[in-house]
């Protein structure tokens, strides 16, 4: 069991246990991996402790069921098991700001940060609108043959490349 | 009795999933924002394998009846547009909404204080402009809505998924070949 604790795995190891942990979930829970959906939930239902009323008469959370459901619990699932990977692999640090941000930009935590929150919200908007993530189009959609993932998985990464050039230059 | 069957998959699967994200690298700021200045190629290696094994996957058991084809919802245009807004933010936060749950497990307070809060911050902001949009005709729904080559092109789907799986197995060998 010692391949457990290694750092890293082959990329190509992992994109193949993706792909079939993806089909797992197809067979035995009819869906496909997908991350944005459950953020939305979680926002739909934190919203709704402030404003029950607004969330109740949105038309975009009418759309779905908000409640703990499985897409929530495979986000609790991701943040452990990320967790436990690295725990075993030794690699498990708290860290403020990352080691290319820290040496290249800045080692500020609150510009860090603050940056991290506006990504955070372009990817909360960006997803929503594209109706998926990097799991849901890129991983799941791709790999249904939806034209609409495939475009969308295009335009993630066009737009990461453009803003990481613009942001550490070439 | 059935629901806490289900939430327990979901949880199982989530762990499998945020386990393999963390050993393949990908819960990682430095990985991934090297994929966007492209020094580090992980990320595209995993998904276009993860992509050929779905795929490949999917020919086989979807004429079956074994698993179904449910795709999105929307359009060419919201893809464009809502992808690049996102890609924007995948440039700014060096995690997606996957892979920064795993970064929360990982320890990346960045992570945890900043993205996560800002994505579910972002999706209350979309839905409140939802109606919005809709009604200005910027967000739109067209005939590639829940559209999938499985569904169109009939007969056995490997016709079409061997040669797909073949390009992206090419461009995976010319990514190694050039040493990224």
């Amino acid at each position: 069991m010692n391949f457990l604790t290694f750092e890293m795995w082959s990329p190509y190891v992992v994109g193949v246990l993706i792909g079939l942990l993806n089909l797992g979930s197809m067979l035995v829970s009819k869906k496909p991996l997908g991350a944005s959906t459950s953020f939305m939930k979680i926002g739909g239902i934190g919203f709704g402790l402030f404003n029950k009323e607004k969330v109740e008469s949105n038309e975009y959370y009418q759309k779905n069921e908000l409640e703990l459901d499985w897409g929530i619990l495979l986000i609790v699932g991701i943040i452990i098991g990320a967790f436990i990977s690295s725990i075993l692999s030794g690699s498990f640090s708290l860290t403020a700001v990352p080691t290319m941000w820290a040496t290249e930009i800045s080692d500020s935590v609150f510009l860090r940060f603050l940056i991290a929150l506006i990504g955070g919200l372009f990817l909360g908007v960006g997803s929503r609108w594209a109706s998926g993530c990097t799991s849901g189009h890129g991983i799941s959609g791709t790999s249904l043959l939806s034209v609409i993932s495939w475009v969308a998985s295009i335009a993630f990464f066009i737009g990461g490349i453009v803003v990481a050039f613009l942001i550490y230059g070439m | 009795m059935k629901n806490t069957k289900r939430l327990m998959q979901g949880l199982l699967i989530g762990l499998l999933f945020g386990f393999l994200l963390q050993k393949g690298g990908v819960a990682n700021y430095n990985i991934i924002m090297g994929q966007l200045r492209l020094t580090d190629f992980t990320v595209i290696k995993i998904i276009f394998t993860a992509i050929i094994v779905g795929m490949l996957g999917v020919s086989y058991l979807f004429p079956k009846g074994l698993v179904s084809v449910k795709t999105k919802a929307g359009s060419i245009k919201n893809a464009i547009i809502g992808g690049l807004l996102f890609g924007a933010g995948f440039g700014l936060l060096g995690y997606c909404p996957g892979t920064i749950a795993g970064a929360v497990g990982t320890g990346a307070l960045d992570a945890i204080t900043g993205g996560f809060i800002g994505i579910i911050l972002g999706t209350v902001l979309y839905a409140n402009m939802f109606k919005t949009l809709k009604d200005k005709g910027i967000h739109t729904t067209d005939k590639y809505s829940e559209f999938s080559l499985f569904h169109k092109i009939p007969g056995n789907p490997f016709r079409y998924t061997l040669p797909i799986s073949a390009v992206l197995v090419v461009v995976l060998l010319v990514i190694e070949s050039v040493g990224l």
